[in-house]
C-alpha cells in the first residue's frame, strides 16, 4: 500500500455567497486547489469525492458526484460521488480518497461544499436536524445547538462551571481568525464581549455558537510516486480512521463522553504509530466550547471536567500545549456544513508547512484534524505529518 | 437622476403615531425567557379601532393644516402601504372622503413594501411637477405585521407620514431631485393569502438593505456632485436601531446628521411610514437653508433617494399641528396580553 499525500488545496471564502451558485464555489475551490499543485494535470485525475451535508435536502441533488465531475470537466470513466455524515461529510469523502489512493488511484481530488444562504431559516434547521435521530430526537424538534447546549448544561452542573469559562474558546477562535483571509469573523472578541452576548439556547449565546455559511473547499491526494516529485513540504495523509456512536444522546451510556471522537482519534493515530502526545496542533468540531472540550477530553489530551480550565491558562492558542481552531474554527472560519473538514485539513496543511502567518504553531510537524457529523454520531480522524 | 419640470417641494407634513408602545423586552420575556437582545427599545401599537386609513386620515390632516390650503384643493390622494385594511377596495378612497378631498381627485393605493409611501412621494412629484395638478398628497402608513414569536414581531410597529407635495414656490422644503433603483430581491415578502410575511433573515441585510440603499444614495450623491458632508441631515429607512446607523456611517454621515430623524430606537419599524416620519421629524427642527438627505428601502426590492432644501415657511407652519416630539411623548406601554388581543394574535373558540 502506497503513502498517502496532499499535494494541492485550494477553498473558497466562507461567507454569504448570496451572487454565486454551489457550481461556482466548487469550481473556484477546485481551481484554486490545481493551481497550487502545478505536476498535476486534470485528466490524471482518477477519482471524485464530495462531501456536502445538505445536498438531497436543500440542492435538491442526489448525484452531486456526477453533477460536479460534469461541472469540473474530469473524465466520465471515474468514479465520482458524495459521501454523506452530515457535518462530518467532508472529512469522509478524504477517508474515501485516502482508500483510493492506497488502492492505486493516482490522484483523487475531494471536494466539500454547502451553500445554504438561498433557504430560508426553518428549511436549513431541518436540514441540520437530520443529523440527529429522526424518529427519537429530530422528529420532536430539538436541534443540535439546543443538545450541544443541554450537555454544555450538565457538563457545568457535573463539574462546577459557570458559562464564562467557555468563553476562552470563541476568543481564541476570533483571535486566530483576524489573520485567515478566508475566515467568515475576522474581528477579535474579548470576554466582556462574550459575557454580555444575547442567548441563542441557553447557556450558550451568540459568541459561543458557530455560524452556518457557504464555501466550497478542495484537496488533491495523491501517491508516494507522485509525491516524490513535488517541490514543496510534503504532507502526508499518516492515518485516517472513522468511528460511529448512537446519533441519539439518550442511548449513549455517557452524553458527556463523545466515544466516537475517541475512537476514532485514536484509531488514526494508532495508524500513524503516534500517540495524543505527539499532536502539535490540532482542528476539532468545534462550533461551540462544549464542543471543543468534549473532543478534547474524549481524545484524551485533558482530564474530563479540565479542559475549559487549561483554555483558560492558553492552552489552545497557537502557543499552547493543544492549539485548535488556528485558522478560526467553526465559530470565526465558519460553519461550513460538509465542507467544514475539507477546511480543517487545508488549515492543517497549511501549519504544517509553514504557512500560518501570525498563527504559526512553532515547528509544527504533527497535526490531527476530526470532523464530527451531528454530535459525534459520525467521528473521523485524519493525523497529517510533514515529512522532512 | 430625475428633476420634474416644474420645480416641486413639500408645501405641508404632518405625523401620526399611536399612543400605545410595547416594549421589545416584554416581547423577550415572553418567547425568549428574556434571554434574547432586543434590536429596539420599545415599538408603537396600533390601538384597537387604528388602521392604516385611520392613520393615514390623522398625518394627512395634520400635512393639510401645516399647507393651509382645502382639501379639494388636493389632486390626488395616494396611499402607500403594506397593511392596507382590504386587499380589493381602496384605503385612498375613504381617506379622501373623510379629508373632504373627493369625488374630482385621483385616489389610489400603492404597494412596494416599506417603501410603498416615497413611490407615492415620487409620483406626486411628477404629477405637481407636470404641471397636472397643483397639490398632490402621499402617505405612508402601515400596522405592519410580524408573526408571534419571530424576530420581526420586535419591531412591526405602527405609523403614518403624510405629505403635500405642490409648487416649489409655496414650499417649506423644495425635493431638488430624487432618483430609483430596484431589483428583483426576495429578501421578504408575504402571499396575498398570508398572514405574516416571511423572510430571508440575514439575507434582507447586504444583499437588500445595504445593498439598495448604497445604491441610490451614492448614485444621487454623485449626480448632484454633492457629498454626505454637504447635508445638514440625512434620514434613511429603519427597521431596527442599527441598520440606518451602519448605512449612514458607510455613506459618510454621522450620528449627529441622523440622530433627529432616527426613530426606530424608540418606536420600532412603522414599515412604508418609517423613512418618511424620520423626515417629519427632521421638518419639526430644521432651519431655513438646511439640506436633507432621504433614502428609502422597499424589500422587494429597491430605494427612493431624495435630496431635499428647507426654506422660510417651514418656521410658521410647523407650528400649525402636532410635532413628531409630541406624538413619541404621549407613550402608553401595554403588555403582550393586551397586544396580543388587540392585534388579533389569539384564537377565539
Amino acid at each position: 500500500m502506497t503513502n498517502v499525500y496532499i499535494a494541492g488545496i485550494g477553498a473558497t471564502a466562507v461567507g454569504e455567497h448570496y451572487r454565486r451558485g454551489l457550481a461556482d464555489l466548487v469550481s473556484e475551490a477546485a481551481r484554486a486547489a490545481l493551481a497550487s499543485a502545478p505536476e498535476i494535470a486534470p485528466h490524471q485525475i482518477g477519482a471524485l469525492y464530495v462531501g456536502s451535508a445538505f445536498s438531497e435536502e436543500l440542492y435538491g441533488q442526489s448525484q452531486a458526484g456526477a453533477y460536479l465531475a460534469s461541472i469540473l470537466g474530469l473524465s466520465p470513466s471515474i468514479p465520482a460521488y458524495r459521501v454523506e455524515a452530515a457535518g462530518a461529510s467532508g472529512a469522509l469523502a478524504l477517508y474515501q480518497a485516502v482508500q483510493a489512493v492506497q488502492n492505486g488511484v493516482a490522484v483523487a481530488l475531494v471536494i466539500g461544499v454547502d451553500k445554504v444562504t438561498d433557504h430560508l431559516e426553518d428549511e436549513i434547521e431541518a436540514a441540520q436536524a437530520m443529523a440527529a435521530d429522526s424518529t427519537e430526537e429530530a422528529l420532536h424538534g430539538v436541534t443540535l445547538t439546543a443538545q450541544w447546549a443541554m450537555l454544555m448544561r450538565r457538563y457545568m452542573h457535573e463539574y462546577g462551571y459557570t458559562a464564562d469559562a467557555f468563553a476562552p474558546f470563541p476568543i481564541n477562535a476570533h483571535a486566530n481568525g483576524v489573520h485567515n483571509p478566508l475566515a467568515l469573523y475576522r474581528f477579535a472578541i474579548d470576554a466582556n464581549k462574550y459575557r454580555k452576548a444575547a442567548q441563542i439556547a441557553s447557556p450558550l449565546n451568540m459568541l459561543d455558537c458557530s455560524t452556518l455559511a457557504d464555501g466550497a473547499a478542495a484537496l488533491i491526494v495523491v501517491g508516494e510516486q507522485i509525491a516524490r516529485e513535488l517541490d514543496r513540504p510534503r504532507i502526508r495523509i499518516a492515518g485516517s480512521a472513522v468511528a460511529t456512536d448512537h446519533p441519539a444522546l439518550h442511548r449513549r451510556r455517557n452524553p458527556l463522553d463523545l466515544s466516537a471522537a475517541r475512537a476514532s482519534a485514536h484509531i488514526a493515530l494508532g495508524r500513524a504509530h503516534l500517540g495524543v502526545g505527539d499532536v502539535q496542533v490540532w482542528e476539532l468540531t468545534d462550533p461551540h466550547g462544549i464542543a471543543a472540550t468534549l473532543a478534547l477530553e474524549a481524545i484524551g489530551c485533558y482530564e474530563p471536567g479540565t479542559a475549559p480550565r487549561y483554555a483558560a491558562e492558553g492552552a489552545i492558542t497557537p502557543t499552547g500545549k493543544t492549539p485548535i481552531a488556528t485558522f478560526g474554527g467553526y465559530k470565526a472560519r465558519g460553519d461550513v456544513g460538509g465542507a467544514s473538514g475539507v477546511y480543517q485539513v487545508i488549515e492543517l496543511t497549511r501549519q504544517l508547512s509553514g504557512q500560518a502567518g501570525p498563527t504559526q504553531v512553532s515547528n509544527a510537524r504533527i497535526g490531527l484534524s476530526q470532523s464530527l457529523g451531528g454530535i459525534g454520531a459520525t467521528a473521523v480522524s485524519h493525523v497529517l505529518i510533514r515529512e522532512s | 437622476m430625475m428633476k420634474p419640470q416644474h420645480p416641486v417641494g413639500i408645501v405641508g407634513y404632518g405625523a401620526y403615531i399611536p399612543r400605545y408602545r410595547i416594549a421589545a423586552r416584554e416581547i423577550a420575556r415572553v418567547w425568549t425567557d428574556g434571554q434574547s437582545g432586543t434590536p429596539i427599545e420599545a415599538k408603537s401599537v396600533p390601538g384597537p379601532d387604528e388602521d392604516t386609513i385611520t392613520m393615514s386620515i390623522e398625518a394627512a390632516r395634520n400635512a393639510l393644516a401645516r399647507a393651509a390650503i382645502p382639501a379639494t384643493a388636493l389632486g390626488a390622494v395616494w396611499i402607500g402601504s403594506e397593511s392596507h385594511p382590504y386587499s380589493v377596495k381602496p384605503s385612498g378612497t375613504v381617506v379622501a372622503d373623510a379629508l373632504g378631498a373627493g369625488p374630482w381627485v385621483s385616489a389610489a393605493d400603492w404597494e412596494f413594501a416599506c417603501k410603498a409611501g416615497s413611490e407615492a412621494l415620487t409620483a406626486a412629484m411628477a404629477l405637481v411637477g407636470s404641471g397636472m395638478q397643483r397639490y398632490a398628497l402621499a402617505v405612508g402608513a402601515d400596522t405592519a405585521q410580524g408573526r408571534p414569536g419571530d424576530a420581526l414581531e420586535y419591531t412591526a410597529s405602527a405609523g403614518a407620514a403624510a405629505l403635500i407635495v405642490g409648487p416649489a414656490s409655496e414650499a417649506l422644503a423644495t425635493i431638488d431631485a430624487t432618483l430609483s433603483y430596484v431589483t428583483d430581491t426576495p429578501d421578504f415578502y408575504r402571499r396575498a393569502d398570508r398572514p405574516y410575511p416571511v423572510h430571508g433573515n440575514r439575507f434582507t441585510g447586504e444583499p437588500a438593505y445595504f445593498h439598495q440603499i448604497q445604491s441610490a444614495a451614492t448614485e444621487l450623491l454623485r449626480h448632484l456632485n454633492r457629498t454626505a458632508a454637504d447635508f445638514t441631515y440625512a434620514v434613511f429607512h429603519q427597521p431596527n436601531a442599527k441598520f440606518p446607523q451602519a448605512v449612514a456611517k458607510r455613506l459618510g454621515f454621522t450620528d449627529k446628521q441622523i440622530a433627529p430623524g432616527l426613530l426606530s430606537p424608540q418606536i420600532g419599524n412603522t414599515y412604508s411610514g418609517a423613512a418618511l416620519l424620520g423626515l417629519c421629524a427632521i421638518l419639526d427642527v430644521a432651519q431655513p437653508g438646511e439640506t436633507i438627505f432621504m433614502t428609502t428601502y422597499g424589500s422587494g426590492a429597491g430605494s427612493d433617494a431624495y435630496a431635499l432644501t428647507v426654506t422660510e415657511a417651514v418656521l410658521e407652519r410647523r407650528e400649525r399641528a402636532p410635532l413628531v416630539a409630541a406624538y413619541l411623548q404621549r407613550a402608553v406601554m401595554i403588555d403582550y396580553a393586551i397586544y396580543a388581543k388587540w392585534r388579533g394574535k389569539l384564537v377565539m373558540g
